[in-house]
């Protein structure tokens, strides 16, 4: 059974630039154009660019966290962009993101507790004391303790962080977590953690996940499927392995060749 | 397990740089090293990789070659030798500022991460690139004027952008600038800190490729310090690995990258996934990288 549990149609947004020396004119730029996806229920759809493409537009997209211009997002059949607030609102907790910057994504004035709880009261899901419980649990899960509920984010390093991020979308037990760049500020080792820890989530939590980056040997990594943008369309779709062995689009090619160290760092090299 | 090499072959030619036994610590507490013994060496012509995590010490080890080091810090004792081509060898952490700043922007130059935060913004491209030739090489007018549009044509941008304004620059054009102004002087060392780390990978290996034609066609030298192994396997000749302020493993490129003897370096390279999806990833234990074992591990330092 692969559903499609998230589905993109035909998106469109457009910014207005101020250009020229003072911002007197202005032009138009389509960060979105005509953009289609669709996600398999249960896995992974990395969405690849260069700054500029449009990746992180269309994630704020999906999520109903920015007006689209037109096009339609159906989740479990309904389309999110025509919701009423109210409605869009409850269907929040379905559809939760982890951000790139794990020093600007967590409020420095709220304790881990507070932070990653916040969801679970807006939504009105259990109890105070079942609120706590799942905090709690949520925590333990991505590797922290019970302890660091009353510690403030300056206390963590970028990595324990960025488990934070990842305790505060799961704790609503979301069905679509998009993930912006979530490991790019990270060190390789840390790195290596947390693409672990999300991957076991996944399959505990049956979670889909929208994984957003410029990194192409993490996306072979975790990735089911990708999506190339480039200048806000759709270049290449499909199955990651089909298109790292044969990328069609001249744009894919360069993008693939251009992997740092290749050959020097294939497989033979991690036995040693 | 130390090998010296150096020991057992004749040296043609004293390094171009040449770190021996450097430590650095805060001038508050003189004991805790933040870079700890540390001694390797650039040949000239060639390429060495510092690698490490954040907080390994390597944009310290490259500040200091350049004393350029904050003022809460302290040059805890050990040496840098560097080769310059008319003075002979001579250690730079003895220099006063003034001669040191005869050297830097000359024969030694630098690169710093961030291409947005590094040049003026009120200030030409052209200009910018022109301040080192003025002040060491003395170049003014046309001559000044050709040498600016023979750098930016060098580095792949239009002469005609030498009027622009950094705003007016993609990122990789930056970049682009700013390795003209580095080149500018053709030093023979050029200390490079994470220049593509926050470039697109497309620009990365652009740049990338032009660093190492630079490298050859002007013979120069570099430091280059980096996170990423695929931009080590890229462009190092040799590779040093960093761990808290020591040295763990050094040695040439494919006997690091491709037969690591130490078990850090063994262990950051499992956590590098591959362009084939193959690999499985396995992050470092820190538990068992604990201090008590770490002195240990440490000690034990593999330089090939």
């Amino acid at each position: 059974m692969s559903e499609d549990i998230l589905i993109a149609r035909n998106l469109v947004k457009t910014y207005t630039q101020r250009s020229g020396r003072f911002g007197f004119g202005s032009t138009e730029v389509k960060a979105l154009n005509d953009v289609s996806i669709n996600l398999r229920t249960g896995t992974t759809l990395a969405v690849v660019g260069e700054s500029g493409s449009g990746k992180s537009t269309l994630a704020r997209c999906l999520l109903q966290l920015q007006p689209l211009d037109s096009g339609e997002v159906l989740f479990q059949g309904q389309d999110l962009a025509n919701l009423q607030p109210a409605v869009l609102r409850g269907m929040r907790k379905n559809l939760q993101m982890v951000f790139q910057d794990p020093f600007a994504s967590l409020n420095p004035r709220m304790r881990v507790g507070e932070i990653v709880g916040e969801g679970l009261l807006i939504h009105g899901l259990g109890s105070a004391a079942e609120q706590e419980k799942k905090v709690i649990a949520m925590l333990k899960r991505v590797g922290l303790t019970e302890s660091d509920m009353q510690k403030y984010p300056h206390e963590f390093s970028g990595g324990q962080r960025q488990r934070i991020g990842i305790a505060r979308a799961l704790v609503l037990h979301p069905q679509v977590v998009v993930c912006d760049e979530p490991v790019s500020a990270l060190d390789v080792s840390i790195q290596a953690q947390i693409l672990l820890l999300l991957k076991e989530l996944q399959q505990e939590m049956a979670l889909s996940y929208i994984f957003i980056s410029h990194d192409l040997r993490v996306v072979r990594h975790i990735a089911d499927d990708i999506v190339v943008m480039y200048h806000g369309q759709v270049v290449e779709q499909g199955k990651v392995a089909d298109i790292y062995a044969a990328p069609e689009h001249a744009y894919t090619q360069n993008l693939l060749a251009a992997i740092p160290g290749k050959t020097m760092l294939g497989k033979k090299v991690v036995n040693g | 397990m130390i090998v010296d090499l150096q020991a057992t072959q004749p040296k043609l030619q004293p390094p171009l740089l040449e770190l021996q036994h450097l430590s650095i610590s805060p001038k508050k507490m003189p004991a805790r090293l933040l870079v700890d013994d540390v001694s390797f060496s650039i040949e000239v012509g060639k390429t060495t990789c510092v690698v490490g995590e954040s907080g390994s010490g390597k944009s310290l080890t490259a500040l200091a070659v350049m004393g350029l080091l904050s003022k809460q810090l302290l040059l805890n004792g050990g040496k840098v030798m560097f080769n310059d081509a008319e003075k002979g060898v001579i250690d730079l952490t003895q220099l006063n500022d003034e001669n040191l700043r005869k050297l830097r922007g000359d024969k030694i130059a630098m690169i710093f991460q961030e291409p947005m935060t590094s040049l003026n913004p009120v200030l030409t491209v052209g200009y910018q690139i022109g301040e080192s030739l003025t002040t060491h090489l003395g170049l003014k007018g046309e001559r000044l004027k050709n040498k600016i549009s023979n750098l930016l044509e060098m580095v792949g941008i239009p002469a005609g952008r030498a009027h622009s304004y950094p705003d007016e620059l993609s990122g990789g054009q930056r970049q682009r600038v700013m390795i003209a102004m580095s080149i500018a002087c053709e030093p023979s060392l050029l200390i490079a800190d994470e220049p593509t780390t926050a470039l697109d990978v497309t620009v990365q290996a652009q740049i990338l490729e032009l660093l190492n034609d630079l490298k050859t066609r002007m013979n120069m030298g570099m430091l280059f310090i980096t996170h990423d192994f695929g931009v080590v396997a890229d462009i190092a000749d040799n590779v040093v690995v960093m761990f808290r302020g020591k040295i763990v493993e050094s040695g040439s490129r494919e006997q690091v990258l491709g037969n690591p003897q130490h078990p850090y370096t063994k262990a950051l390279l499992a956590c590098v996934p591959d362009a084939e999806g193959e690999k499985l990833l396995k992050p470092i234990d820190y538990a068992w990288l604990a201090d008590e074992k770490l002195e240990a591990i440490a000690d034990e330092a593999i330089h090939e």
